[in-house]
Parts: structure tokens; C-alpha cells; sequence
């Protein structure tokens, strides 16, 4: 099973004939109220899926900004519980669909079965795990599934053929995230173009739309990737260097102003 | 093992998807190629002609007195010397293999991680054997505190990257690597110094360090035929532990025990000892026993020796303690240090700070092996290194203890 709200979001931009414009920010940075008011004005600029980051110690898959994001926002306060609580929070007042970003670890440590069932309560759709590829977390999956949370896989441009339809059978749903270069969030020089025609091979291969991420920060590079075939593009970095731009209590509005011009984009 | 990569409950590969297909491509490396004789007898050459292979064993009388003088009577302590390796200690057992094992898949560039140095100088020497070129990552306090080791590097022509991010140690060393080598992967091999990260590291690393054991095993064979009643090890990562350990683990009257560094005291909170006092997760690509807090988020450790100044574990000795094959200890800075001029004046032999945690651990495991069999016991100590890199760490303190 997968969340009715990231199916339906794509079929309604696709309906459009529009993108749609995934955001990333990590929970707690700077600080939980902040995080908390970038991720509603992202909403409110026209995000149409919310990636809520969960800080962990030690994040290998991610560059410096988002790294260093993550050691202020542990420092402030930010975690899974955190997430769940900030996630629910925004529930109230959006209906955008919404995935927990996390490192595995944290999840295991708050407990896989209580971390499913209290995001599936707090209003969440999904689940990205960076570091839990296919082969491992089957109780995690199994349990996701059954509340109707989406487990988005991650798919690289290591990854083979073969291996990619693995991964597609083993119980991916909501949203296929294309990697678009081998490398960690926020890297300068990603093929575009490349990953975003790559991205619609893989949506061929499936029945879940995919996305591009990593690598895209500006509207052309949002373009560029949606223009060859990605149903979808993930703009992570960016936001956590727009966030840090300046005064925190200016944030959302720098957020905003980002989000709108990717949204004018796609 | 239910599963190919987990010892019990522990290992697997928690990684990013980018990692796994080269996880993959060296896992059928490591299944395919190390077994090979051609394989093992360019390895095992090596070893012999260039390493100074087998080490020996040596029996330390006089360090057997100062322990029965403490307590603990009788006791016959053997040392297997891998500070007599070249390089100064068992870690160019698995870098050699490796570097051997990333030519033939074709690797262009190696990078590893290092917390005290030794592994990174026996990559940086591998490398120059081999002719492929090395880029090391360190933590930016290690570099301060090892910098001998940093020189032996630069010596050999390796490129040594300090490391600023978190505590600036060797977790945060491997985090840079692991950001490396996602970015690299298709031309790079990481090599990985301890027996610990994503499947098929813990048993690649293992394998190629189960010749400390193996030796072992031959010397007591030809010496008397008589097994040592305990092999004791210190446990960062783990790779000189599960490399001495392997051969013994199905002699099960002989003790296993790995000494993890307690710091400033387990109590404290600041040590580095996940087998002791730490849950299970996953770091670095496994699940195994880790230092965490309420969140999942990783601890710092805390160790005067930087080789065990490591929040993660082995999983293959998280799964040894569980089933109760191996017993953890755990031994703080202070009596490391004075560990180290205990066997310096009884043995002439100056070893690593991170060798000299399981020095340390010799009168408790005398002193538990003496009521388990009846009698004093016969122990083999892996001796990991020598300590010429902590040299300044070890006057620093004998300054201390001279103007006490």
C-alpha cells in the first residue's frame, strides 16, 4: 500500500502538465521554530512535497551544507521525534503530502514500529531512508506498508539495469528518487539533462512516477532535469543555504522566494 | 550466518544505493579471487618476503613475574609480536591484500581512513609497493597526536587529508572517506583498516588478519602442542582481535578476550568501549553495537589511544559477545599508559598505546582464568604495534609522574 496523497499529487501536476517540486529542510535548523515556519512557507510558495531531513550525526551521504545543517540542528533540538512532532504540526494546517528524510539509525533507535505508527498518526506519507537499500529493513517495510506509508527507493547511476528493477519489485511505492550523480547532496556538476532522461526510462520500468535529486539548486537546473523526463525534481542544498543566508527570522521568506521561482520553473 | 554479510543479528550494509553495486562487485572479489592460490600466493609472498612474516612468539618472563608480584601467580604470558611487522604493526596484513585485490579489479586510486596512523601508513606503503596512488583521511586531532605517523605518510608519498568535521577523530575520518568514495566509486577502492563497515569489509579484513592466529596456532603446535588457555586482544574496530581470535574461536576451551578502551572511566561517559556500555546500531554501514544517545545519534568516544578512539565495533565481535564465544574488558587511559611502562621495563619492547589497553587487561584475565581452570594459565597477548608514534604521549606522562 502507498499514500493516496503522493499519487495524487502527481496525477493533478501531470494533469497540469506541470512538474512536481519536492523540498528538503532539515528539522531544526537553525532552530525547531524556524525549521518549522521555512517548511510552511515552502508549502505556501508552492512545494508540492515536503522532505522533512532528520538530523543525524553522522551523515555520509551528505555534502557539507546539509551536514553542517545537521550538526546545528541536533545541537538545537532537532531529531525523529522532533520530525514526527514538527510533521504533525503542519498537518493541521496543509495537505501536502510529506516524507521523513533519515539515516536508519535513528530510526531503529526510536524503534521501527513506533516510529511507522506515530508518522502514520502525525499525518506523514512516506519514508526515505538513505542508507537502507533494498536488501535490508524488511520488518520496516512490512510495517510501513500496512499504514499506508510509501518507502521511496533510491536509485543511482550505479545502479544497473537488473539491480533497478530489483529494487522495483521489492515494494518500492510513491516516488522512484533518481540520484542524479555519484556523489553527495549538494554537488555543483550533475548531469541534468542525463539523469532526468534516465528518470523517465526508470518511471517506464515501474508505475510510480520518478524524481531527479541532488545537484539541483536553481530553476534552470530544475528545468533541465524536468525538461528531459523527470516527473519531478528534489531541491535540497539550496534551501539549507537559503536558509542559512542571513537573519534566521528572515528564512521563510528567503525560502519562499526560492521555492517560487523552482515552482515558475517547472 | 542466515544471510551472506551478518553475524547473527549484526553486519549487513547500510549504505547509500551509489555504494552498492561496488559493495557487490567486491564481495564476488572477495569470494572469488582471495581464495585463488594465485591470489594467495602473491598475498602470502609478500607477507613473507616484504613483511617479515610469520612473526614470532615470545615469551615474556618478566612481565609473568611483575604480573604473579601483582596478584596474580604463575601466569605464562606469551606475545605475538606484530610491532614486528613491517610498518610497525598487523595493519599491512590487510592493506597489502587489498591493494593486491583493488589492482585486479582494475582500481586506480586508493583511500582509506586512519584513527592512530598505522593503517594509514601500511595503506600509504602498500600503495608505494604497488604503485597506485593513496589519499588518507585522518581527524585533524589525531593528526596532532600522531604525528609521526603523518610524517610516514607524507614520506611515502600519500596525500593525508584532515579531517574538521564532528570530534575530528577516526568515526569522523571514516565519514569523510565514505564521502570520498560515493563520489569516486568507479575508480577507487576504499580500503578499510578495521574488521568493521558495510559487507564484505568485517569478513575481507578478517580474513586477510586471521594469518596473526593462524601463525599462532602453528608456533604452540611445534613449541609444545600445548593451546594457550586465553587469547586476549585490544578491540577498537577490531581487526587485530577478530584477526587472532578467528583460527581459536572452534578451540572452545581456549578464553577469548578483547579489551576496549574505558577512558576515563566507563562511568564518565567518555571511553570508548560500545561493547561495554553501548546499544545496537548502525554506523558506518553496519548494524552492530554502537555509542548512541536517546536520539540514534552517535557519541564521541573517548580514548588517550587514538586506534581505539571508536563509538562502532566489529559486528563480528558484537555477535562473539553474544554468544558468549569472546569476553569484552574494558581498560582506562591511565592504566594503559602505565601498562606501556610496565612491558617497556620488563621487556624491553616500547608497544602501541592502543596494544598496550590489552596489556593491561593480562592480571584480571589471569586472575579470571586462574579460577576458571584450577591452576595459572598459559595467555597469548597479541602485541598489535609498537609504539614509537606515542612516544610523546608516553614522556608527557612519565614527566607527570616524575613531578608527582
Amino acid at each position: 500500500m502507498s499514500s493516496p496523497r503522493i499519487r495524487q499529487k502527481f496525477e493533478a501536476r501531470r494533469a497540469e502538465g506541470k512538474k512536481v517540486l519536492i523540498a528538503y529542510l532539515t528539522v531544526g535548523y537553525p532552530n525547531l521554530e524556524v525549521s518549522y515556519e521555512c517548511a510552511l512557507a515552502a508549502l505556501e510558495a508552492g512545494a508540492d512535497i515536503l522532505e522533512l531531513g532528520v538530523p543525524f550525526s553522522d551523515p555520509t551521504a551528505d555534502g557539507p551544507v546539509i551536514a553542517k545543517a545537521s550538526f546545528e540542528a541536533i545541537q538545537s533540538g532537532g531529531s525523529l521525534k522532533a520530525a514526527i512532532a514538527l510533521g504533525a504540526r503542519l498537518r493541521k494546517v496543509r495537505q501536502e503530502p510529506m516524507v521523513l528524510f533519515s539515516y536508519y539509525n535513528p530510526i531503529l533507535s526510536y524503534g521501527e514500529a513506533k516510529a511507522v505508527s506515530d508518522w502514520a498518526e502525525a499525518g506523514g506519507d512516506g519514508l526515505l531512508l538513505v542508507d537502507l537499500p533494498p536488501e535490508e529493513g524488511d520488518s520496516l517495510r512490512a510495517q510501513a506498508s500496512a499504514r499506508e506509508l510509501s518507502i521511496i527507493p533510491l536509485i543511482a547511476p550505479t545502479t544497473d539495469e537488473a539491480r533497478a528493477k530489483k529494487i522495483l519489485e521489492r515494494g518500492a511505492s510513491g516516488f522512484i528518487y533518481y540520484v542524479s550523480v555519484a556523489g553527495v547532496t549538494g554537488t555543483g556538476t550533475a548531469p541534468l539533462a542525463e539523469a532526468g532522461a534516465h528518470a523517465a526510462e526508470l518511471e517506464r520500468l515501474s508505475s510510480i512516477p520518478a524524481v531527479v535529486g541532488f545537484g539541483i539548486g536553481s530553476p534552470e537546473q530544475a528545468r533541465q532535469a524536468a525538461g528531459a523526463g523527470a516527473s519531478g525534481v528534489v531541491v535540497g542544498t539550496a534551501l539549507i543555504r537559503a536558509v542559512a543566508a542571513g537573519d534566521p527570522s528572515d528564512a521563510p521568506r528567503r525560502v519562499a522566494d526560492l521555492v517560487r521561482a523552482l515552482r515558475a520553473a517547472v | 550466518m542466515a544471510q551472506a554479510g551478518y553475524f547473527g543479528q549484526y553486519g549487513g550494509r547500510f549504505v547509500a544505493e551509489t555504494l552498492v553495486p561496488a559493495l557487490e562487485e567486491l564481495t564476488r572479489a572477495y569470494e572469488e579471487i582471495v581464495p585463488t592460490k594465485e591470489f594467495q600466493d602473491e598475498w602470502r609472498g609478500l607477507l613473507a618476503s616484504y613483511v617479515g612474516r610469520p612473526t614470532p612468539v615470545t615469551r615474556a618472563h618478566q612481565l609473568g613475574a611483575l604480573l604473579t608480584s601483582r596478584g596474580a601467580p604463575g601466569a605464562e604470558i606469551w606475545l605475538k609480536r606484530e610491532d614486528l611487522c613491517h610498518t610497525g604493526a598487523h595493519k599491512i596484513n590487510n592493506a597489502l591484500g587489498q591493494v593486491l585485490l583493488a589492482k585486479r579489479l582494475n582500481k586506480t586510486r586508493i583511500i582509506a581512513e586512519t584513527g592512530a596512523g598505522q593503517h594509514g601508513v601500511a595503506t600509504a606503503t602498500a600503495c608505494a609497493v604497488l604503485g597506485l596512488p593513496c589519499e588518507v583521511y585522518m581527524g585533524a586531532v589525531d593528526v596532532e597526536r600522531q604525528a609521526p605517523n603523518v610524517g610516514r605518510m607524507k614520506m611515502l608519498g600519500a596525500r593525508v587529508i584532515p579531517v574538521e568535521s564532528g570530534s575530528r577523530t577516526l568515526k569522523d575520518a571514516m565519514n569523510e572517506a565514505l564521502r570520498d568514495w560515493v563520489t569516486n566509486v568507479r575508480t577507487t577502492h576504499y580500503c578499510v583498516g578495521s574488521a568493521a563497515g558495510p559487507h564484505p569489509y568485517p569478513s575481507l579484513v578478517r580474513d586477510l588478519q586471521r594469518v596473526i592466529g593462524a601463525e599462532a596456532l602453528e608456533q604452540f603446535g611445534q613449541l609444545d602442542q600445548k593451546l594457550p588457555d586465553a587469547v586476549v586482544a585490544c578491540v577498537g574496530g577490531g581487526s587485530n582481535a577478530i584477526g587472532i581470535f578467528a583460527d581459536f574461536v572452534p578451540h572452545t576451551d581456549v578464553a577469548l578476550y578483547g579489551v576496549e578502551a574505558a577512558g576515563h572511566g566507563i562511568e564518565t561517559g567518555h571511553h570508548a568501549a560500545p561493547l561495554n556500555a553501548g546499544g545496537v546500531g548502525v554506523l558506518h554501514g553496519s548494524l552492530t553495537r554502537i555509542m548512541q544517545d536517546e536520539n540514534g545519534q552517535v557519541l564521541e568516544a573517548h580514548s588517550v589511544s587514538a586506534g581505539l578512539d571508536y563509538p562502532g565495533v566489529g559486528p563480528e565481535h558484537a555477535y562473539l559477545q553474544e554468544l558468549g564465544r569472546a569476553t569484552y574488558l574494558a581498560v582506562g587511559d591511565e592504566a594503559a599508559l602505565n601498562a606501556a611502562l610496565d612491558l617497556t621495563r620488563t621487556e624491553g619492547i616500547i608497544c602501541a598505546l592502543e596494544t598496550a589497553h590489552a596489556i593491561a587487561a593480562l592480571t584480571e584475565v589471569s586472575e579470571r582464568e586462574t579460577k576458571r581452570l584450577g591452576r595459572p594459565p598459559r595467555i597469548l597477548v597479541c602485541l598489535s604495534g609498537r609504539g614509537d608514534k606515542d612516544l610523546v604521549t608516553y614522556l608527557d606522562y612519565l614527566a607527570k609522574k616524575e613531578a608527582k
